[in-house]
């Protein structure tokens, strides 16, 4: 098996601690945290760094999901399993129940956290994905303090972030607006695969569905509500995952219907840019930026019904 | 430097250097070689183990990460020299043929029984779609995780393997 | 023929105590599971030797580079770092090229140039894994680049660059020409034929990719001249030949061990470099060195399977009775043509490409080349390129039956050989020993309910839900082989058995033969316990060491049954005639008198007189007169050389759901009937189906090495190389008939590699059934979500 080249590994016991020796080793130092990412490229020798900085112990300090009445706060040492299972999270954003069960696997999923998905900035990212979708803000402290970057500006381009060498993320944060739903497709090759393409969406409702009727009819016919907003997020068609404002813009204040979620997905079309991979051609991941933009919100629309239904 | 961990109940401490990772310590540091290794990108799951009882793949865990940490690997399977109903599951139901997925299997099968006694057939094949194995089509593992579920709630009504029956000498 | 079909819920009601005991064939448990389900087991990366030293391979970066220097002095130096070898000091020894089992030459470490990106350029011997690997780092190659040949379709081209330049006078990349059948037989047919239908197809390039790799320990005993050499090998023996020959030491004092093996699939069956510079960092350290590859390694340098480019056409009458099969084939063979088959079937046994079908004439012709890819060709479970026939002809029947409007069953019924027919020689010359093809057929349209499937197919199509059947009826040609035909680079093809019965009664079976998991240990104990009437947990099997075990060519191409275990029931046999002899001593009657019972001889007539074959060991190795002229001991050995090739087939239905908007493609159900001649361990031979089958799925969804054009292989990591999980393969239902084989000792054919050859077909001719209302008459696998949803718009290509 491949190994990685020497490095001094280092252990922090708190976020202070861990910035602190960020700020001593300066930036021949890296923080691990599942390592899922990082180590499988240190041992294949596409990084390499002279100290490792293990912050695994900060899971007590950085590991937890609360909730308020106006927000979601999720710590960067969070574990992937432990987002899967958080049934509270899964009820105000379904979305994250969605995506976890198709990050990479179950065993990795014991170890990887929302942080370090966050940190690799890769463009084929479920959880990035996700916070895009969500609008998520992250919180970045350094020995300074803390600030707080909108998920649109966290991610730099492929594998880059607005941390700075002596700053690590901390928490990120979702908004929660009432009346919500989110719902999460991915295309991958084979369970585990990265994305070949992936669509998040969340839409809020404007108020009370008019025609609230119970009863039976589980199928939501359309006519009952609008949108006060909606978000899709993309993964693996450009650069970054990205939001499509030119999307919510055109669903604000409509009524679902396939019509709309068609507009959208040709939206989505339209301002996607991938590139053929291994994974797919450009025109395939262009096609799922539609077809699956349409999905997840048909999706999500039918969540948020069934919610306030409910 | 140096990492102190329990492997399979027991206190160890060793000099490491830090780069060394959590298979290896236990491969060639201790010499429990039942935990395999197959890929370089944490995609096999061979060399999954249990930290605090949780599956992990160790290729992808730095050994002094574990540090401070319980490890079960396949040596620690079988308690008191018992046999793990999962063990014996994957002997009765023909869960392996060249048996080199098989610890890692059974440390991630022995970690879903922990927390989910009754598994059904989708979530045992969710629980190992981390690990692949090229020989069993999966079908038989499948199998023997149920054999495993159903001995431990008293409901198996298969009989028990039989590693050996031999005859008496010639007389 | 008999033909028994027993129910599935046998499955269920396994494990009844006769059934768990048998002395003899049955379901029993296996024999090596008890260590490996404790971790006990024993692979390569687990021999661990007093002041053993490890070995890394410095690898090429480029598919095709001239090498103008080599720099270790830096790698020299590393405080850990005991030893640094390059080509030019190997060829000072005359050890930088090896043959390979073609008949060609592979460099075990580049000297003038590189001629595929992984190829071994220099290695390193240190103290520990971690200091070799970053030893590497250390050395400094200056290449320059030269324009390499990626795609074979352009390897012949006039101004392709000449990779094998290192070969006298050698101008081309061209390999060889092979043809095969009746080309002007088959012709006439094809103009006189109702029907012809063309079709291209590629069968991609894939890998064995077994979960442990390659590697090997050489502990070279400076003070005896004796080589102790560990490895990841399928065939010990013919090894320890090669090294011989290779390294010119002295076969006497060559030791090759197989430990267990982590699964091999062909991977395991060529010599790779890396073993021989384990041997050579031995003999220059004087301590037992290591080297154990790692994933990438094994994906980009060692034995690949199939990258075959095929152009297929079918004749055949307007009402569906297929006349003739005409192939021409493309083989990409890599930098080096290292394909392990017999010498004189340099398409591999591709000849079977009549497939089971009644035929009136065919015709094959095949072109190999060389291009920049690692070298390679028969792996993967391949039957000596029987997969890549099978996938030909029945993927052929369907785009006939596409054609005719025919459902593939019937096109199927109407063509099969019947019963009646074997044995039945094939236009190219095979001789099929029997079989009842109607019957597995009929088994496994059965099991599949294929008349509701189609009445839900057609449901759902109504739906605009795409679901396809897809069916392949497959003929294997395994057991090789026959020595006046058979041979690999001289050694003739046959395996050896010794068995030894011990005074109280308990035998020690020894093989040729080396198992990768297919269980020989239970296997070979039943085979004998069935001739011996002694309980197979009384015979211990030893294999994989050439020190214990007789000579013989080793476990590929499914041969072991077939070959290995036709030597352990005769060598049983051998024994049970001399066990009669004694018997007669013992009982004081002549020996026609005496009936076999198995276990024990008795006295026809009088079965109170009877003497067990344990007791006949002891007296066979005790005191007292043993009948005249007979010597005492009861021990035998056999080496058998099979008088023919044995054909197992099988009818194999495969349904999948295809995503309308995704291309998604999800394996429903698959049904898997089997007809293997007589079955030893029925468990044993559903966990083999049942792996290859997932084979079959990866390959026909997911599985590719591919390579841009520079050459450089995208598919080095299982991140990128992607192998089915538990969760893209559905709970196999397996059935079976049986129709021994006449000229088998005990009518077994062999099952190890069926389904991988049988599976692949199947799902694409489902999958092609699926998008039948996009007209979409072929789709090369893999079938990607993404090419699948390309075949829907009319824009798939050819995968290279």
């Amino acid at each position: 098996m491949q190994v990685p080249a020497p490095f001094e590994y280092e252990r922090a016991t708190s976020v202070d601690g861990a910035i602190g020796l960020l700020e001593r080793l300066g930036d021949t130092a890296k923080l691990v945290a599942g390592g899922h990412s990082l180590l499988p490229m240190m041992k294949l020798r596409l990084a390499n760094f002279e100290y490792l900085i293990d912050i695994n112990d900060l899971h007590g300090e950085l590991g937890y999901i609360t909730f308020t009445a106006d927000e979601v706060r999720i710590g960067a040492m969070t574990r992937h399993r432990e987002i899967a299972e958080s049934a509270e999270l899964a009820t105000v954003f379904p979305i994250f129940a969605d995506a976890e069960q198709v990050i990479a696997d179950p065993v990795v999923r014991n170890r990887g956290t929302i942080g370090g998905s966050l940190c690799q900035a890769d463009p084929a990212e479920d959880l990035s994905a996700v916070c895009t979708t969500l609008g998520a803000s992250c919180v970045i402290r350094g020995s300074g303090g803390e600030r707080v970057v909108p998920m649109a500006e966290f991610h730099r381009g492929p594998y880059e972030t607005a941390v700075g060498p002596t700053e690590m993320l901390t928490e990120v944060r979702f908004p929660i607006r009432p009346h919500a739903g989110s719902a999460y497709e991915k295309v991958e090759r084979r369970a585990g695969d990265w994305a070949v393409a992936a669509a998040g969406a969340a839409v809020w409702l404007d108020s009370e569905p008019r025609g609230s009727r119970g009863g039976t009819d589980s199928e939501y016919d359309g006519q009952d509500v609008v949108l006060a907003d909606a978000r899709v997020g993309l993964a693996a068609v450009g650069p970054n995952t990205v939001e499509i404002p030119s999307i919510s813009a055109a669903l604000r204040g409509q009524t679902p219907s396939e019509e709309l979620y068609a507009r959208a997905g040709e939206l989505a079309a339209q301002s996607c840019n991938p590139v053929t991979d291994p994974r797919g051609s450009a025109d395939y991941k262009r096609h799922l930026a539609d077809e699956l933009t349409r999905r997840a919100l048909r999706r999500a629309v039918q969540r948020a019904t069934d919610q306030v239904r409910s | 430097m140096q990492v102190t961990m329990t492997v399979n109940g027991e206190a160890v401490t060793r000099e490491i250097e830090g780069r060394l990772l959590l298979v290896h310590f236990l491969r060639d540091t201790l010499g429990l070689t039942g935990t395999h290794w197959g890929c370089d990108t944490s995609n096999c799951g061979t060399c999954v183990v249990l930290m605090d009882g949780e599956p992990v793949k160790s290729c992808t865990v730095l050994a002094a990460m574990a540090g401070g940490h319980e490890i079960r690997t396949v040596e620690g399977l079988a308690a008191g020299g018992e046999l793990d109903p999962v063990q014996r599951g994957f002997m009765n139901c023909h869960g392996l043929q060249c048996g080199f997925c098989t610890p890692g299997m059974m440390m991630t099968a022995r970690a879903l029984l922990d927390r989910n006694p009754d598994p059904t057939e989708h979530e045992i094949r969710e629980a190992i779609s981390g690990q692949i194995c090229r020989c069993t089509g999966y079908k038989n593992i499948v199998e023997s995780i149920r054999w495993a579920a159903t001995d431990a709630a008293g409901t198996r009504t298969t009989l028990e393997p039989v590693e050996a029956q031999s005859v008496g000498s010639a007389s | 023929m008999t033909t028994v079909a027993e129910p599935q819920t046998a499955r269920e009601t396994a494990f009844v105590d006769n059934d768990r005991h048998p002395v003899g064939h049955g379901r029993m448990l296996r024999k090596e599971d008890p260590r490996f389900v404790r971790g006990r087991g024993h692979y390569l990366d687990d021999v661990q030797l007093p002041g053993m030293l490890h070995l890394a391979i410095l690898r090429s970066p480029l598919a095709h580079a001239k090498i103008t220097a080599i720099d270790i002095t830096a790698a020299q130096a590393h405080p850990r770092v005991k030893l640094v070898v390059t080509g030019a000091m190997l060829a000072e020894k005359n050890l930088a090229w090896m043959p390979t089992l073609s008949n060609d030459v592979q460099a075990v470490l580049a000297t003038d140039k590189v001629r595929f990106q992984g190829q071994e350029v220099a290695f390193v011997v240190a103290e520990d894994r971690y200091a070799a690997r970053d030893a590497l780092e250390l050395i400094d190659v200056t290449y320059e680049e030269l324009r390499p040949v990626i795609d074979a379709r352009h390897a012949l081209d006039p101004d392709a660059p000449v990779i094998r330049d290192d070969l006298k006078d050698k101008k081309d990349n061209h390999i060889f020409d092979w043809e095969t059948g009746d080309k002007d037989a088959t012709e006439k047919v094809f103009a006189a034929a109702d029907v012809v239908v063309t079709q291209d197809m590629v069968y991609p390039r894939v890998h064995p990719a077994p979960m442990e790799t390659c590697g090997a320990v050489a502990d070279y005993d400076p003070i005896d001249g004796k080589l102790t050499l560990w490895s990841t090998t399928q065939a010990p023996h013919a090894h320890r030949t090669l090294y011989a020959i290779v390294a010119g030491l002295p076969e006497h004092k060559i030791r090759v061990i197989s430990p267990d093996i982590g699964g091999g699939f062909g991977n395991k069956v060529p010599i790779y470099p890396g073993y021989v510079c384990a041997i050579v960092g031995s003999l220059l350290t004087g301590k037992p060195v290591k080297w154990m590859e790692d994933r990438s390694e094994n994906l980009t340098s060692t034995s690949f399977a199939r990258d075959y480019v095929m152009h297929g056409e079918i004749a055949a009458t307007k009402d569906g009775k297929i006349l003739a099969i005409r192939t021409h084939v493309l083989a990409d063979h890599g930098a080096f043509n290292g394909q392990a088959a017999p010498v004189k079937y340099p398409a591999g046994f591709f000849g079977v490409f009549c497939g089971s079908y009644d035929l009136e004439a065919a015709y094959a012709h095949q072109t190999a080349v060389y291009t920049n890819k690692a070298p390679g060709g028969v792996a993967y479970a391949c039957s000596f390129r029987i997969t890549e026939a099978v996938y030909l002809v029945e993927r052929m029947v369907d785009c006939l039956a596409f054609e005719l409007g025919m459902d593939p069953v019937e096109l199927r019924r109407k063509n099969l050989l019947r019963p009646e027919q074997f044995p039945y020689t094939t236009k190219t010359g095979w001789v099929f020993d029997s079989g009842n093809y109607q019957a597995t057929l009929d088994e496994a349209l059965r099991i599949a309910g294929y008349d509701e499937l189609r009445r839900e197919q057609a449901a759902k199509r109504e739906r605009g839900e795409l679901m396809g059947i897809g069916v392949s009826t497959f003929t294997e040609a395994v057991g090789a082989g026959p020595r006046k035909d058979m041979d690999i680079l001289g050694l003739g093809m046959n395996d050896g058995c010794e068995l030894r019965i011990h005074p109280t009664g308990k035998a020690t079976v020894r093989l040729s033969v080396q198992t990768q998991g297919q269980g020989h240990e239970t296997t070979f104990a039943q085979i004998v316990g069935e001739e011996l009437g002694i309980p197979p947990a009384d015979i211990e099997v030893v294999h994989g060491d050439t020190d214990q075990t007789p000579f013989g060519l080793g476990t590929y191409g499914s041969r072991s049954t077939p070959v290995s275990g036709a030597a352990a029931a005769l060598v049983a046999r051998k024994i049970r005639d001399k066990a009669r002899i004694i018997a007669s001593g013992m009982l004081e009657v002549s020996v026609a008198d005496l009936e076999w019972d198995k276990g024990s001889f008795q006295v026809a007539g009088d079965p109170g007189k009877a003497v067990t074959i344990q007791q006949i060991a002891m007296r066979a190795h005790g005191a007292g007169d043993l009948p005249q002229g007979l010597e005492g001991g009861l021990d035998a050995e056999v080496c058998y050389n099979p008088s023919n090739l044995t054909y197992p087939n099988g009818a194999y239905i495969c349904v999948v759901d295809v995503d309308p908007g995704t291309g998604k493609v999800t394996v429903r159900r698959f049904i898997a009937v089997d007809d293997c001649g007589t079955r030893i361990n029925p468990m044993i031979i559903e966990g083999q189906v049942h792996g290859g089958l997932a084979d079959g799925i990866g390959m026909a969804l997911m599985e590719m090495i591919s390579f841009d054009e520079d050459g450089n292989c995208l598919s080095g990591s299982l991140m990128d190389y992607l192998l089915p999980t538990a969760l893209e393969v559905p709970a196999f239902e397996t059935g079976f008939t049986v129709t021994p084989s006449p000229h088998h000792p005990i009518g077994a054919k062999g099952v190890g590699e069926s389904a991988t050859v049988g599976s692949p077909p199947a799902v694409v001719n489902a999958v092609i059934d699926a998008l039948r209302p996009f007209g979409v008459r072929h789709v090369d696998m893999p079938l990607t979500p993404s090419r699948v949803w390309e075949a829907m718009q009319g824009t798939v290509q050819p995968p290279i």
